[in-house]
């Protein structure tokens, strides 16, 4: 057992470009549930739709990558649109098993043979961001210490990722703190009463669900520029659950909320696995829970535990603020 | 597409089980050597050899997708007429011949006989023979005939999806809760029936899954016990059980993941069945009883609803909380009531579907999003909704099939459940004209 490597492990997960793409879904969806009060269960699908919106563009039709980013952007604003339209009226409820309804339409549509044409369907779209690996200033090698390294290609969409990461948090510090985000927490704690002052609540709530998806699919493109390559099976609704593990992990309705949570949960599920992994190599593990399965299995679990735990005894998360979100109300 | 036939499905499972004995018992004369391996040694494959009177056929295609529709693979045949498709997981797919990319004048012997549905076994090749020649019998079915055998089809699976979303439909009712779980109770009835009768004490399949429905119903009464009713004690936010149930759904999946495996299995009963022709549909018994059986299911809970005081209580309870607690009613044993019942209709359901296609871990959380459809299509929070809204859905999925590709079934039930959701989002039984 080394927990050096462990540890390594855990770190590499936490600062890598995933960690950095979860912390842009989990800042849209800050937007959406921390700051609106909007149940989006459906977040994946602006994942999907804004790598897709680029790969699309690229691999499809063959324009340019840099178009195709923006194209997966407004594709991801359309999205919010077409969504939000006719489900932001309804109930709390009914609104959250729209979203990861038409999430997992999205799935099985572009993954379909009828789409194949478009999208590759099962295949998915490949070779997508050239362009943007051509640009990487940074000479080739291997960077870092210990297991902790990344090759040139990797620390460049890592440091990309998380400076977009820390964009998008200024940009929701900015947006929050300001007369229109009051508007947002007054809709978030009493609908009625932000109607009652006048505000046109289904439009604020219009204008939160296209920004946060809009980072969501930002997350998505970011997504598909690190593979360079886009695969419907990506983009499950395990995708959201994790996303809303790492807001919740981080304390939702703060500014440092999905960067910490996303941090953590990384850390420690690649730490566990890694665990697990050793532990599986020098047979420490009972029988059932032997094999690659049965470690990525007990990931999930602890994720669900983790869900379900933090929600019940810490709903503000590790570092929130429980006047700030009272989620009991 | 053509419309797939359970019959001629198992039959073949019947071939692909009996192999390698069955050489050229298919069709006419195939020069099939079914130990030949065309693909890499040690990698686990679909493949035949496509011929007609001897003569090989080329560049017809063939495609292998899962159950659900998703495509793994697709290949065309060969100059020498064969054809091989890898199978990255073993288990169980769907093999279909493109009848269009068949040259003129060459057809299936069986015009119905384009789909297979088969097990791949890990590193080696499983053989599925389309047997080429002269068109016998009728041919194709016609329109209405297709019509019926989708509208059975989909009855078939709408009462299974009504059975277990009673439950989904009836919890929010009376607590308000979002049970993102309630699809792993689906898979946990099938599991534990499977556990009971294909690994542990090899019981026959109705004694297993009796048991396993009261371990389900029982299950789920605990679950109110231990976790629900101390939690609403607690005044824990709705929203807070509801991502909770996420968290149960993740642990519960994977749990029977690790328990279970990742791959398809079936019950040892009522695999193999003769098809019935009834009229222009054909059926197996065991889907005909399993018919049967959920629409017998569904009229008792109806008639228990209507008819018992704990029925009449709960949908008290179900309209009005509060209004039931002041008339004297144990809100608390009525919710308990319709967790145990909830959770073993849930469990009905998950042995039906193993029965009728296979168990495996995440069958319960592919039906989950059409619980959702069906029960927000019928009206949430009443049971004679979820009822109606399963049979909906059930219609609505395999009736799209007549005329779009199946891959996009789902689709058309989520999508049938958003557009209901626009022109009546208190669904066709919602509270405005609420039967009862």
């Amino acid at each position: 057992m080394d927990f050096d490597v462990i540890f390594g492990n855990g770190l590499r997960a936490a600062i890598g470009p995933e960690a950095a793409i979860f912390a842009l879904l989990a800042i849209g969806l800050n937007l959406h549930w921390g700051y609106t009060g909007l149940l989006n269960l459906g977040q994946v699908g602006f994942m999907l739709v804004g790598a897709y919106g680029l790969a699309i563009t690229v691999a499809t039709w063959g324009w340019s990558m840099w178009l195709g980013i923006p194209v997966g952007l407004l594709a991801a604003a359309a999205l919010a649109l077409v969504l939000g339209i006719p489900t932001l009226r309804l109930r709390a409820d009914y609104f959250a098993i729209t979203t990861i309804a038409v999430a997992e339409i999205l799935r099985l549509v572009v993954r379909s043979r009828p789409a194949q044409g478009l999208t590759g369907g099962a295949f998915g779209l490949q070779g997508i961001a050239e362009p943007f690996y051509d640009i990487n200033p940074i000479p080739r090698g291997t960077y870092g210490f210990g297991v902790v390294t990344f090759s040139e290609n990797r620390l460049w969409v890592m440091l990309v990722t998380w400076v977009l990461v820390l964009l998008c948090t200024g940009l929701l510090v900015l947006l929050t703190s300001s007369p229109w985000g009051r508007v947002l927490r007054s809709i978030r704690e009493d609908e009625d009463a932000a109607r009652s002052l006048g505000k046109n609540v289904v439009a604020f709530k219009m204008q939160a669900l296209i920004i946060g998806g809009m980072i969501g699919g930002l997350a998505g493109v970011m997504f598909a520029i690190r593979a360079s390559s886009a695969n419907a099976e990506s983009y499950r609704s395990t995708v959201t659950f994790f996303a809303y593990t790492i807001l919740i992990l981080g304390g939702a309705a703060t500014r440092l909320g999905p960067i910490i949570g996303a941090f953590i949960f990384w850390f420690v599920i690649s730490g566990v696995e890694s665990f697990l992994r050793q532990a599986d190599g020098e047979g420490w593990l009972p029988g059932f829970l032997q094999g690659t399965e049965a470690v990525g299995a007990v990931t999930f679990i602890l994720v669900g535990l983790a869900l379900a735990l933090l929600i019940v005894f810490r709903p503000q998360g590790i570092f929130g603020n429980r006047n700030e979100l009272r989620l009991e109300a | 597409m053509q419309q797939s036939r359970l019959g001629s499905v198992l039959i073949l499972l019947a071939v692909a089980l009996l192999w390698p004995t069955v050489g050229s018992a298919v069709g006419g004369d195939e020069p099939e050597t079914p130990t030949t391996t065309t693909g890499a040694a040690g990698v686990q494959a679909y493949e035949g050899t496509l011929t007609e009177a001897g003569e090989p056929v080329e560049g017809v295609t063939i495609r292998v997708e899962t159950l659900e529709g998703e495509e793994v693979g697709a290949v065309e045949s060969g100059a020498d007429g064969r054809w091989n498709v890898p199978i990255t997981v073993p288990g169980r797919y769907r093999v279909t011949i493109d009848t269009d990319t068949l040259p003129d004048g060459v057809d299936l012997t069986d015009a119905d006989a384009t789909t297979f549905e088969t097990d791949v076994f890990p590193g080696r090749p499983t053989v599925v023979l389309f047997a080429l020649g002269e068109a016998v019998g009728t041919g194709g079915p016609n329109d209405l005939e297709r019509l019926a055998q989708s509208t059975t089809n989909g009855l078939k699976f709408g009462l299974i999806i009504a059975m277990a979303a009673i439950g989904l439909s009836l919890i929010f009712a009376t607590t308000g809760l979002i049970n993102f779980a309630h699809g792993e109770l689906v898979t946990l009835g099938a599991v534990i029936a499977w556990f009971l009768n294909a690994r542990g004490p090899r019981w026959p399949l109705v004694i297993a899954g009796l048991l396993s429905v009261a371990i389900c119903g029982l299950f789920g009464g605990v679950l109110e016990r231990t976790v629900w009713r101390p939690l609403r004690a607690r005044q824990v936010g709705l929203f807070q059980l509801f991502v909770i149930t996420i968290g149960l759904s993740l642990i519960i999946r994977h749990v029977l993941l690790i328990w279970f495996g990742g791959q398809r299995r079936g019950y040892l009963d009522y695999r193999i069945q003769t098809q019935w022709e009834l009229g222009p549909v054909s059926i197996t018994p065991r889907d005909l009883a399993i018919m049967a059986l959920s629409a017998l299911i569904l009229v008792g809970v109806a008639t228990i609803l209507q008819r018992t005081r704990m029925g009449k209580a709960t949908r008290a309870v179900a309209d009005n909380v509060d209004l039931s607690e002041a008339s004297g009613i144990d809100v608390q044993r009525v919710i308990l009531v319709v967790w145990i019942a909830g959770a073993a209709l849930a469990a009905i359901g998950g042995i039906f579907l193993g029965a009728i296609e296979s168990v495996d871990w995440q069958m319960g959380t592919r039906l989950l999003l059409l619980m959702f459809a069906a029960v927000i299509l019928g009206g949430l929070g009443t049971a004679y909704g979820a009822m109606v809204g399963g049979i909906i859905v059930g219609l609505v999925t395999e009736i799209s099939t007549i005329w779009a590709p199946s891959a996009l079934k789902l689709v058309f039930a989520l999508g049938a459940m958003v557009l209901a959701l626009l022109v009546r989002p208190q669904g066709i039984l919602g509270r405005a004209e609420r039967i009862g």
